[in-house]
């Protein structure tokens, strides 16, 4: 192994995200509604809610896939997709926005992997094109994430001659190879067959004990309970509580918080 | 045991022990016969049969004079002209349409506005009618010059010396060209899920890197099949480049014919012939280059033609053996 991809192995230090009086509407639709929320380094974050309730808008804000109407986010006191102008807020570039979001990783609900690449030019391909590693470091990178989701052995494989579980697994080591700080998962098990939604959950049970910092969108309740240092209860655009898992799961304060659980579990 | 009225059997009763068969499940199920089709293979052999009949035996076709024509070398020049008008025209017009695409899809309305404009209105002219405007085009403006718009110019061309009938064609045909593969290619790029513009988006991949290698190669796709009928489309509609006294193939047979009026329609056929060869070449490319592009796209490869031969090949020989073994 190179130098350099020793370097880019090496543990990335956690980001903290703050999300700070975040407002979304379509038309006359609101989504957020005046979210905060202060997620602190290495801290294993699960936002529930019912469908419809903002959680995947709020974590497309965070990454500005979604540009909120008012209020901003920033990662390590860094604002994305904005720059302050006096006491203003102004849009960044388009290529400034990029840049941000190369430090910050995504897994979607539907995978989204490249279906013309092989998997391990997938993983390979956001470390060069964003000129962080020099190819053959970039593949050799790809071929340590994918042994370390179980997947060594697919590198030439095409993302459709896998299972969705595998698929979803190249995913995560597609986020993982831009070295992010701060990792946001969309529903990441909602697309899969119930056995193997466990595989995926392992590996970010993986991560979540490797000190990175997750926001995680999730229905899987006993995964939450699981994992989470705090859980999120969203409901109408607006946090209604959040907690550890001990007191929201278990003694939830909020009526719609007892409703919501009380349906899914 | 008495049954209940309205419940009668009326099934006859089946052949049970008549004779012991085999059981059902160890065979091979037959495929249905089909005699229909065996019907209408041999109506359209005879069909076939007579036409080819009536090409070969008719002497309104002089086949001796097609013979004489088909390599001649001023037919020869001809399909040479068409090759590079169609080569030069397909490229710039390809190149065009991609920007124009880029264009319309843009989040500027200025450009959007333009990418239209310009669809619009190429579309709707003839390409005739584009041609022969731009052979006048000397007559209408005699200079063209670079400078301060309504002010001083700096350089000035003499129209008449720059565009030779090459180049009035291949302009004609590229500006006619590029607007129809702009609404091929924005509808290839539209056929890409919307998750792969959001995967691009969020790794943080260069605009340009997102375009050239995540969203076209999988719109090529799409594009590839209909900006093949466009090329096709083009070979031919580069027999109108005649009317600006450009001898390409078409052009070629037509000056011919009027020399030696007797060989019209042997002249003709040549053309037709060549035409043949040229859209079988552009078909035969197409499917080799749709066969690269379906690469992950679907979980294994559409055979070739001469893989198919052989599987064909392999399941004769070992049918014919297992037959020999029975």
């Amino acid at each position: 192994m190179t130098g350099k991809t020793l370097e880019a192995l090496a543990d990335v230090e956690a980001a903290t995200v703050e999300v700070h009086d975040v407002h979304k509407w379509y038309g006359t639709h609101r989504v957020l509604d005046g979210v905060d929320l202060t997620v602190r380094p290495g801290e294993v974050t699960v936002i529930l809610g019912p469908s419809g309730s903002g959680k995947s808008t709020l974590l497309r804000v965070v990454n500005h896939l979604e540009k909120p109407e008012i209020g901003h986010v920033s990662i390590n006191g860094e604002l994305i997709g904005v720059r302050r102008q006096g006491d203003r807020l102004r849009e960044l570039s388009e290529r400034a926005i990029l840049t941000q979001r190369s430090r910050i990783g995504f897994v979607f609900q539907n995978f989204n992997l490249f279906p013309h690449l092989t998997v391990l030019d997938n993983v390979a391909a956001a470390p060069v094109a964003t000129g962080k590693l020099g190819k053959p470091e970039a593949q050799e990178l790809a071929r340590e994430l994918l042994g370390r989701v179980g997947l060594a052995d697919k590198t030439g494989a095409y993302p459709r001659q896998l299972s969705g579980g595998q698929q979803q697994r190249v995913a995560i080591a597609r986020a993982l190879a831009l070295r992010p700080g701060v990792i946001l998962f969309d529903e990441p098990t909602s697309a899969l067959d119930p056995e193997l939604v466990g595989e995926v959950l392992a590996v970010i049970k993986d991560l979540a004990t490797s000190g990175t910092t997750l926001l995680i969108v999730t229905h899987e309740i006993g995964f939450a309970r699981e994992i989470a240092d705090r859980v999120v209860f969203l409901d109408g655009g607006r946090i209604v509580e959040q907690g550890p898992p001990s007191e929201v799961l278990d003694k939830p304060r909020h009526e719609r918080t007892r409703d919501f659980l009380s349906k899914v579990l | 045991m008495s049954e209940p009225p309205g419940a009668t059997v009326t099934l006859p009763e089946a052949p049970a022990a008549a004779e012991p068969s085999k059981a059902l499940t160890a065979q091979r199920v037959l495929p249905l016969r089909r005699p229909g089709r065996w019907i209408a293979t041999a109506v359209v052999l005879v069909l076939a049969a007579q036409f080819g009949h009536g090409l070969v035996s008719n002497p309104f076709y002089q086949w001796d004079r097609f013979g004489y024509w088909f390599l001649r070398p001023a037919i020869l020049d001809g399909l040479l002209i068409t090759l590079e008008v169609t080569a030069y025209s397909a490229v710039l017009g390809l190149v065009g349409g991609i920007l124009l695409a880029l264009a319309r899809l843009s989040k500027s309305p200025v450009l959007r506005a333009v990418s239209w404009t310009y669809v619009w209105a190429l579309r709707s002219i003839p390409l005739i009618v584009v041609l022969i405007f731009l052979y006048n085009f000397s007559a209408l403006y005699k200079t063209l010059s670079l400078g301060v718009p309504f002010g001083p110019a700096f350089f000035s061309f003499d129209e008449s010396k720059l565009a030779t009938d090459m180049v009035i064609a291949v302009i004609g045909l590229s500006l006619h060209e590029s607007a129809y593969a702009a609404e091929v290619v924005r509808g290839g790029i539209l056929s890409v899920d919307q998750g792969q513009h959001e995967a691009s988006a969020a790794l943080g991949l260069p605009r340009g890197y997102q375009f050239r290698k995540i969203v076209f190669p999988q719109a090529l796709r799409s594009i590839i099949p209909n900006y093949v009928n466009q090329l096709i489309g083009l070979i031919k509609g580069t027999s109108l480049v005649f009317y600006v006294s450009l001898l390409d193939l078409f052009g070629a047979a037509q000056t011919m014919g009027s020399t030696y009026p007797g060989d019209i329609v042997p002249l003709l056929l040549v053309v037709t012939v060549w035409y043949l060869i040229l859209t079988s070449v552009v078909s035969v490319i197409q499917f080799y280059v749709e066969r690269y592009y379906a690469r992950g796209a679907t979980r294994s490869l559409p055979p070739t033609p001469l893989q198919k031969l052989r599987t064909a090949l392999t399941d004769v020989r070992a049918r014919i053996r297992k037959e020999a073994a029975v």
